[in-house]
Parts: structure tokens; sequence; C-alpha cells
């Protein structure tokens, strides 16, 4: 097909007038919670970014579609573990789609990357995640809130658990990035036995062989890692396999032990320790509500991560409800927001003024349970109504 | 009016290219108007209006973008198109651009009147040291040793922790202008860019129909037949590598201006290869080629990334049937259409 | 630092060079004999993980996987090549480079499309999942001894295919003179299709042996892509030999480099700072070895065309 020459040669004038019809004219929406969903949803994290949308899906699923009692469309998008890919999406959620709310970030550094151009446009942040010390303290703002924990906390209740155990000569291990900083710093807030060996690997390394070696060298009694979701798969079955784990003893936090690590680690894991703020095992109505309709909706059980977005939409859908819909009123939703009037599925919650959780954190084991699964089992109390170590820093009028 | 090509003893001339030339002034010659450009020109200046009218001013940002890359494909074009030489290594230059900016901006130098021309200035000199040792090589090796000067910078960048690393910089905010103007306001980034792109294609034109560019298009055609005749072949590449990588830095200030964000993903061969896609689908060694191929790029990405995650294929699908069927590009298909 | 670090850190080095090297064989065959810049090499390395997994898993067998996934892979490899690729070969480097990137781009697209973003597991086959004791107080994971098996019979294979075959013999020749072995008579185009198609199926048995260690995930050729361009330059264009000496070298560097640079890098300064320049530093050197070795010996250590 012979394309007329003057066609050819205009195509780039064509293309771009277009491409901005095919855009649309941006309709004002009316009465409609617009939520930004921006996840790692590709690589090996996406484990984390896929549960934490499908336990927020879950309250829509729940409440109709609604959100304080208006429809809601959550709008997806990929950050693909990268800063660079989450800010352009992030761009878009904010000036094109428009929306009222954000969530859903996984990874602290993705988070740092993405917080300025939200806080700038005055749209709420809830965090189902990423709690990165510096937005925590130094950097608070009244735009952000973390509905989860703060980076620190899950790694200084297994410092105190390991402190308390005497465990005495110990290798650490997290990716080198700001919630990686943050794991290794609040273990030493709570551990003061001896750190033989501190290492900090790349966010994409999948190969442990040399801190194994390492670690093999050291002679340690205990490894502490901090390798959420895939990175944590890798490490675990290669420990195993290099036969580390008959000299020296594996803790980690909730973030490592979970049920996607099960999934792909199996036997092995059996004996774990590790930490979390929530167990699928808690017995509060909200909880096994919760437990129960995921396992319906997509035949698994949930992590701590799908747990996380399921309260970042009950908060969303508290704070909504109680300002009528009126979500243009900043101020408003903010007060609300603080006063977090819903019921989580951890049991008792409640925001410190730097708006992040004060809250009770608790030990568990990796077991066979009644039905012979291999899942976590939730143990004793480890901190009761624990705030962040950075409260104290944030200088923000509340 | 004719002009006679000054290339014109250096290359033979059958009976066609008297023709052409007599058109144009030289095969060897670039012309600013072509068919496409004036219309284009009145579009991309009414943008901001219409955009405007309909309360899409995110487009706007959209168009700030394409524009840049626009500039940055340009560059490439001016050494791969018209030179020869296929660097796998050029968005290093851009990324160098960037970081000036942005390194600059979080130390307190906010002004673009220094942080621009500084950023040029950076990549420049990283553009004579890469291209003073990889210009000595040829073919398949001058491909990898750029790609590899270009990874290097890309580690470089990764370990520098005080400039965020991987995590890349943020910048806290535009770079003043002053006159009057605010670059936070889109539109006004937006013209701003356009005009600095328009200087630049300028700049180019000018450049390749002196007698400097058509050496440069007499070596890309045949470098050893420039060498035996005597031409300082290495000097002339290397100064094309050197302008090349100035451009590509102007380009990485404007995206850093562009994005408020910096990280080393910008210095990756993969953004390479981008920008090589860009030059050949607008078309190899045609002035608007690299203008022509980021406009379609970025414009097939935006359309198609929020209808389907699978953008891409396509993307590969077209990049392959220019590859196979229309080998110079967008751009040639209307020049060999003008040649018959 | 001591004597059993050492052995393992040089195992685990030459684990990585022999899997480098057979992307890197395939890849050398194919710039050499077609001259061809394949871009899409990683591909069929991603190509080949997948299928290996996806068969492991329904089959519960690693090794049927293995072979069904490497067999799979090069019938891809042939297809691709009778029906895009040759075309290509008449063509300059850039329209090489673009055009297999394009098939680059699709690859990754046409696996997320079956495959979905997530990445998929691939375990190894359960009696090899734990350590072997070599010597007292040194256990190595069975596994990674496997890798150094496969890594070394098929260096073998090669060696004696390449040496002692018909088929190896045009090889060779079609390396060091394509014009000259085309006049002998040689059937180019079946050369070069078993050439791709065997370059493919060392791609996937490459990915099946790594997919356990790292990820099986989109794209996961990519960054293995590159270091396997810096073999085959390193060891010279066309050189199966070359391509050996290249991925044995990058692979004991880039171990070794991982390991020391960080440690000497942790006395200097503190360990996140020592943890974001180590690595990077230890990747640079790969880079600065090339460009060393390109300046001693312009064409590298065995070029195949004298």
């Amino acid at each position: 097909m012979k394309i007329p020459n003057r066609i050819v040669a205009l195509s780039p004038t064509l293309a771009v007038a277009a491409s901005l019809l095919l855009a649309g004219t941006g309709a004002i929406a009316a009465d409609k919670i617009k939520v930004g969903m921006l996840s790692t949803l590709s690589g090996p994290g996406a484990g984390l970014g896929v549960d934490i949308r499908d336990g927020f899906n879950l309250v829509l699923k729940q409440t109709g579609g609604k959100l304080g009692g208006l429809p809601a469309e959550v709008i997806v998008g990929d950050d693909q573990q990268s800063p660079e890919a989450g800010r352009q999406a992030t761009e878009r959620l904010l000036k094109q789609d428009k929306v009222d709310f954000m969530t859903g970030v996984v990874f602290s550094n993705i988070m740092l990357a993405v917080g300025q151009p939200i806080f700038q446009s005055r749209t709420f942040y809830i965090s189902a995640n990423a709690g990165p010390s510096q937005f925590a303290g130094a950097q608070c703002n009244p735009y952000f809130f973390n509905v989860a924990w703060q980076n620190d906390n899950l790694h200084e209740a297994m410092g105190k658990t390991m402190q308390d155990k005497g465990v005495r000569r110990v290798a650490l291990l997290a990716p080198n990035y700001p919630a990686g900083k943050d794991a290794i710093v609040g273990f030493k807030r709570f551990y003061t036995g001896e750190v033989v060996l501190e290492r900090y690997t790349p966010l994409n390394q999948l190969d442990y062989g040399a801190e194994l070696s390492l670690m093999r060298a050291a002679k340690v009694d205990g490894v502490y890692i901090f390798l959420p979701g895939g990175l944590g798969v890798n490490f675990i079955k290669q420990f195993v396999g290099a036969g580390l784990s008959k000299d020296m003893t594996l803790y980690g936090p909730g973030f490592s032990a979970d049920e996607d690590v099960i999934r792909a680690v199996g036997d092995s894991m059996l004996g774990m320790f590790n930490t979390s703020q929530w167990g699928h095992d808690m017995g509060n109505a909200a909880n096994k509500r919760f437990v129960a309709d995921f396992q319906k909706e997509y035949g698994r059980l949930p992590t701590l991560y799908a747990s996380q977005g399921y309260d970042a939409a009950r908060l969303i859908d508290a704070a909504v409800r109680d300002v009528k819909g009126r979500v243009e009123d900043k101020e408003a939703v903010r007060k609300a927001l603080k006063a977090a009037h819903f019921d989580s599925v951890r049991g008792a919650f409640k925001f410190n003024s730097n708006q992040f959780p004060v809250q009770d954190y608790y030990l568990r084991v990796v077991s066979k349970d009644v039905q012979g699964r291999i899942t976590n089992r939730t143990l004793n109390q480890v901190f009761k109504s624990h705030a962040d170590a950075y409260v104290g820093d944030c200088k923000m009028p509340s | 009016m004719t002009r006679i090509a000054s290339g014109a003893h250096l290359v033979a001339r059958p009976i066609e290219a008297e023709r052409a030339a007599e058109r144009v002034g030289g095969l060897l010659d670039h012309s600013l108007l072509s068919r496409a450009s004036l219309p284009l020109l009145v579009l991309l200046a009414a943008l901001p209006a219409v955009a405007g009218a309909f309360n899409e001013t995110f487009y706007v940002g959209v168009a700030s973008r394409i524009l840049i890359f626009a500039l940055a494909a340009t560059s490439l074009n001016l050494i791969l198109g018209f030179g020869g030489m296929v660097s796998f290594g050029h968005a290093a230059f851009v990324g160098i651009g960037a970081y000036a900016v942005g390194i600059l901006m979080n130390a307190g130098v906010a002004t673009a009147w220094i942080a621009w021309p500084v950023a040029m200035l950076a990549s420049a000199l990283f553009a004579l040291l890469i291209g003073a040792v990889s210009l000595r090589t040829k073919g398949v090796y001058f491909i990898m040793i750029t790609l590899a000067f270009a990874q290097m910078l890309y580690y470089l960048m990764v370990s520098l922790k005080a400039y965020g690393g991987e995590d890349g910089l943020s910048l806290s905010a535009r770079s003043s202008l002053g006159l009057g103007l605010d670059l936070g306001s889109e539109a006004t980034f937006y013209y701003v860019v356009l005009l600095l792109v328009m200087a630049t294609i300028v700049v180019v034109q000018r450049l390749l129909n002196a007698r400097f560019g058509h050496a440069l298009q007499a070596i890309r055609e045949n470098e050893a037949r420039m060498a035996a005749i005597g031409f300082p072949v290495y000097r002339h590449k290397l100064i094309a590598f050197t302008v090349a990588g100035a451009m590509a830095g102007l380009a990485g200030a404007l995206l850093a201006n562009q994005s408020g964000f910096v990280s080393p993903a910008l210095l990756q061969w993969s953004q390479s290869g981008m920008l090589m896609i860009m030059v050949i689908l607008g078309g190899v060694g045609q002035l608007y080629g690299g203008v022509a191929g980021a406009v379609v790029f970025l414009l097939l990405e935006e359309v198609l990334a929020a209808r389907t995650i699978h953008w891409q294929f396509g993307l590969g699908a077209a990049l392959l049937a220019v590859v196979l069927l229309a080998p110079n590009g967008l751009m040639g298909l209307r020049r060999k259409r003008g040649a018959q | 630092m001591n004597g059993i670090l050492i052995v393992e850190q040089s195992l685990n080095g030459l684990q990585f060079g022999l899997m480098l090297f057979l992307l890197a064989a395939g890849l050398t065959l194919v710039f050499g004999i077609m001259d061809m810049i394949n871009l899409a090499h990683g591909s069929l390395y991603m190509i080949g993980a997948y299928l290996i997994a996806t068969i492991a898993a329904a089959s519960n067998s690693f090794w049927l996987g293995l072979l069904a996934g490497v067999a799979g892979t090069a019938l891809i490899g042939l297809v691709l090549e009778v029906t895009v690729l040759r075309r290509l070969y008449q063509r300059d480097h850039l329209a090489q480079v673009l055009g297999t990137f394009a098939i680059l781009l699709m690859s990754n697209e046409t696996v997320r499309m079956i495959w979905g973003s997530q990445p998929i597991p691939l375990s190894p086959p359960l009696a090899l999942a734990g350590p072997i004791e070599l010597l007292p107080g040194l256990s190595y994971p069975a596994y990674r001894l496997l890798i150094i098996g496969v890594g070394l019979f098929v260096a073998l294979l090669l060696y004696v295919l390449v040496t002692r075959t018909r088929f190896g013999m045009h090889v060779r020749a079609g390396a060091a003179n394509r014009e000259m072995a085309l006049s002998m008579g040689v059937n180019v185009q079946r050369l070069f299709t078993a050439v791709f198609a065997f370059g493919a199926a060392l791609c996937a048995i490459a990915g099946g042996m790594l997919g356990p260690l790292l990820a099986v995930q989109v794209g996961m050729g990519e960054s293995i892509l590159i270091l396997a361009f810096v073999v085959i330059v390193i060891g010279g264009i066309g050189s199966i030999r070359g391509a050996l000496i290249g991925a044995l070298l990058v692979g004991l560097v880039d171990t070794g480099g991982r390991m020391l640079i960080p440690m000497l890098f942790g006395y200097l300064m503190s360990p996140d700072t020592a943890a974001s320049a180590g690595p990077a530093v230890a990747s640079i050197l790969i880079y600065l070895l090339m460009a060393g070795v390109l300046f001693c010996k312009p064409q590298g250590l065995f070029p195949a065309r004298g």
C-alpha cells in the first residue's frame, strides 16, 4: 500500500495531534475516591507488591467497591523496583490520574525517591510497607502516614530476642539500601553481643556464595538476615546447600520468613525464629475475617504484607467516612487519618505524633500447624506499645 | 538559489546527484525546511495553550520530555548517522550532564547560567577522553569499548553513595533562569526546551553544511579513501564526538530539571540502546531523524503503555519492521520517494 | 582470610566462569562465522531457563526438564534463525544490533505474557540440595559442583566437536575465512542454522543450571549478556578456546573482586560505604580488564583470524 508522500512527511505532526486527542479530555471525577497503588509487581520483590495489592483489594471486595461509602477506583502502577520508573509512574498518577490517596510502595529507596512529588502535590500517602527512618524523624511530613511499622522495629524485636537468648557471635546481612541500613541500626540498638561480620549486598544480588564463605570462616553462632522476598528464598536455600544450617542458627524478621518464602523453601525452614507485628493466627475478630476471606478469594494464606495492605485500605475507608467524603479538605482528612478509627487485624492500633504506629511486636516460629501445613506460629510478645526511635527528631506541627 | 556543494571535489557526481544538488545545494547538504518542519513547529508552539484548554497540563510535561530526548537523539545522530560511529555509550553523556546539574543543585548552585554550561562542559570533557581512546579502534571493538566506558561510568555513579548511588538523587527544585522566568511552570519550561532544541538543530545544520560536516559525512561513506587523500580523519571524528557529547550533556541537564530526579539508570547501556532505536526509527543521517525518532518512540510508549503493560512488544515489532523493511528510517522513506 | 575461604571462592569463580563460557561459546561462534552481533543471545538464555523450570515443575524431574528445555530452546533458536536472523547477516553491525535488540524486547514481553511478571521457581534436584564434604572442614554445595561438572563436560564436548568432527572443521574454516569456506563448498546456510541452534542449546543449559542459584525472571539475560560480550572480546572473536580462557578469567576476577574489594574497602571506610563502592569497583575491574587486553592485543587473546 503506497502511503501518500504528504502523510509520511506530516507523520510526526499527526502523531502529536492524534495522541493529544487520544489522551482524552480529563473529565472531572465527581464523588469518587481514586487511590494510586504504586508497587513492585515484577522481579524478585514482586511477591511482596502482589500481596499488598491483594490485601488492599480485598477490602474493596468486602465493601462492594467502596471506600468510606463512596465508589473507589484503584489505579495500579509497577515501579519495577527502580526509583527512576517509580518516579515516572508517580508523576503520572499525581498529574494525569489526579489520585486522592497513594499507597503500595514496598522498598524504601523507592519511597524516598517518590516522596517529594507526592507531598508537594498535597496528596496523602498511606504506607503499607516502607517506613524509612528519614520519614519518621527529621523529614517527617504531614502527608505521610505509615500503617505497617518503622523500618527498624521488627529488627529491634529480633535484636532483643537474640540478646535475651544469649546468642554470642553473630553475622549480619542486609541489602545495601535505606531499609537495609535501618535494619542493622535497629538490630544493634537492642543486641549488645559481638557482631563478627556485617555485610551489605547489592539489592539485586541473588548469589550469596561469597557471604556464606565469609560466615563459615568467621565461625559465628547465629546469622541474622534481612532479605525480603526472593532474596530470602535464595539465601536460605544456599545457606542449607552449603551445610551451614548444621553449624549456625538462622534468624530473621518476618519479611524473610513469611508465607511466600515458606512456600518456596519448604521443610528446611522449620524452626526458624522471626519477629512480626502480626500473625495469621491472632484471635481478634477483624483478623479472623481477614484471613478467612483472603484464603477464600486468593487460595493462599496471607503474609504480613497482605495484612498491611488490608489495614491501609481500612484506614482510608475510615478516614473518608469520617470526613463524609469531602477529601478536598486536607486538614480534616489528616485529622481523620490520625484518629485511625478502624479495627486493625493486629489488634490495638494507634499513631504516634510522627504518624507511625505505636504497637506490640511478637516472636514467631516456623512450624507445622494442626493441619500439617508449614507456617508461622505466634509465640510470646517481645515489645508492648513500642514506639520508633526517631519520633523525637520529628518537628511536625500536630 | 543554487549553491555549489563545497564538498563536491571529494565525491563522485553522477547525473542524478547533480540534479539533487541544484535543489538543496549538494548531496551532503541538509535543509532546515522540510515539508513537515513548519506545521510541526506551529503545532509545538501551540501545544501548551491547547493542553491548558483541555485542562491536561500533564501533557506539556510529556512534550517537554519528548523534546529533550529529541535533543539527545539528534546529538547521537550527529556521530552515528552522519559520522558512522556506532557508539553504544552515548547515554553516559546524557547522564553526566544530568548529574552535573543534580550535584550542583545539592551543593547550592541552582542557577541555570552556571549549571547548564557546566553540564555541557563535563559531558564534552568525558566525550573527549573516551573518544580519544575509543576512536583508535574500529568496528565491533569501537562498539564494545564505548559500551565498556559507559558501563564504567554507570558503576562509578552507583558506587558514589554521596550522590545517592543506586537510589538516585532528588533535585529540590528546577534550575533558576532569572529574567522573570520560572522554570517551575510547565509551559515556561516547555518553551525554553523548545527554543534550545531549535537552536541545536540550527547549529547541527550549519555544522553539517560546512566543510567540517561534509568531511564528516564523507568519512562515513569511505573512511579509507579520506585517510588516503590525507584528511585528518581521527581529528574530525574526535571533534564530532566531543560536540555530540556536549549536546547530550545539555539534554541531560534539561532531563534532570524535567524529572527532578537523577539516577545511574540514565547511564545504562539499555538507555543507549533506546537512543539508537530513536535514531534509526527516525532516520539515520537525516537532519530531523533524531527528532522524528524520539517523537514516534516516546509517543508510542505514552499511548501504548497506558493500554497494555506489554507495549515493548509493539516497540520491538516496529523496530524490527523498520530494520528489515525501511533501513533508512521514517524520514528516509520520504527522502527516497523525493529522489525518484 | 584463610585457605578454605580461598578454595571456596576459587570454586565459585570457576563455576561462574564455566557458565559464562557456555554463553560466550555460542556468541563467539555466531559472531565469528556469521559476523553477526546477536543481542538476543541473552533472551535464549532466559527462554531456556523458563522452559526448563516449567517442564521440571510439571514433570517433577529436574533432569527431564533440563533435557526437554534444552531441546525446546534449540528448536526456538532454529526457527528464529530461519525466519528473521538470516536476513541480518548481510547487513551492517548497526542494523544487526538494532534488529536483535528488537528481538530482545519482544522475547521479554512474550515471556511476560505467558508466565507473568513474577519470577518462577526452579529448584535443584533434591539429591543435590545439600553439601558435600570435599576435604575435612570444607563443605561445598553439591549443586555448585554439578554446575562445574556440567561446564567441564560441555567444554570437553565442544573441544571434541570442533577438533575431531567434520562439522567442527567447517566451523573453524568459517570462522577463519568465511569466503574461502564458501568457495570450498561448505553448505553455508545449513552450517549457520546448525551453529545458531547449537548456541541456543548452550544458552539453555546455562540458564537451567544457574536458574536455581539466581532467579528465573524476565530480563535475566541482559546482565549476563554484557559479560558474555566482554568475554568474547577478551578471548578473541570466533575462538572457542578464547571464550573458555576469557570466561574463566572474567569469572575469577568478578568473583574474587566481589569478595576482596569490599573487604579491602572495609578496612578503610564504614561497612555500608564499602558495600556501595565494593561491588561497583569489582564490576569496573572487568571492563578495565577488557580495555587492558585490547590495549595489548587488539584482536583479543586468541583471535580466530590469525
